[in-house]
């Protein structure tokens, strides 16, 4: 399944829905989003990975590079994954460390100021 | 001897044409359904790992999949960048991976490898016996 991006706001948060797969191939996509986002301003940016189905590591180094970028600019960064398959990459990379992750947008938006 | 052989220029497009026949070769091989999204992800970190190695030396030559299912699962990823290259099973810390002087480029490349390592238990990095390049191989037990 190709890769799906769309854009919603809730409260100050700029919400990246994500769907498809997310792999060397389209990555790129979503890299250029994100800092078109950060770019215009989106300073507390929330990534929803409910609706992809495969996430390779260019994908992760695409979110690793956007939340170094929101910390630089004093922005916060977060990650909405409630599915086992992808919280056991973030596990195994250790990147459950890196990023702040929440099961649902509402705890997202809610907690991650 | 193997059952499937596919090669494919090196370039990212083409990566999952590679995931798809590698998990379609290994459902028919009779390996376990739940061991199935590992097997998509660790032949594509393998073949991401050789297109970014042919781009990055500027290698036309194709990237080579074969798949035995011979005994068990095995899949051989093959590429022909230099050796010093190839090798270097780096795994990052949370401290390093958050660390802002890491290079995105790097930070795939240890990610990837610690996917590779975290997910297929029989697992070797490896020179091609002739030539220049490395070979992934991973195995996988079938139940047959």
């Amino acid at each position: 399944m190709e890769l799906s991006l769309a854009t919603r706001t809730v409260g100050e948060h700029t919400v990246l829905e994500v769907g498809g797969e997310v792999d060397v191939y389209t990555a790129p996509r979503l890299r250029e989003r994100l800092l078109e986002l950060i770019d215009a301003g989106a300073r507390h940016v929330v990534v929803d990975l409910g609706r992809v189905d495969f996430l390779d590591s260019t994908g992760l180094g695409v979110l690793v590079g956007a939340l170094k970028r929101l910390r630089t600019a004093d922005g916060t960064f977060a990650l909405v994954c409630d599915k086992e398959p992808l919280l056991k990459i973030f596990r195994i990379t250790a990147l459950d460390q890196v990023f702040p992750l929440y099961p649902t947008v509402e705890a997202a938006t809610g907690a991650g100021k | 001897m193997a059952t499937v052989r596919l090669s494919f220029s090196p370039a990212p497009v083409h990566v999952r044409t590679a995931r798809l026949v590698g998990v379609a070769v290994a459902r028919r091989a009779g390996v376990r359904e739940d061991l199935l999204d590992e097997v998509r992800l660790a032949i594509g970190e393998a073949c991401t790992r050789a297109v970014a190695l042919h781009r990055q030396y500027g290698l036309a030559e194709p990237v080579l999949v074969e798949m035995s299912d011979s005994g068990a699962y095995s899949v051989r990823v093959v590429d022909r960048a230099p050796i010093e290259a190839s090798i270097g099973l780096a795994a990052l810390d949370a401290d390093q991976l958050a660390n802002e002087s890491l290079n995105e480029d790097d930070l795939t490349t240890g990610v990837g490898f610690a996917l590779l390592a975290g997910f297929v238990e029989d697992l070797q990095v490896r020179p091609v016996d002739e030539g220049v390049g490395t070979e992934v191989r991973m195995v996988w037990p079938v139940s047959r």
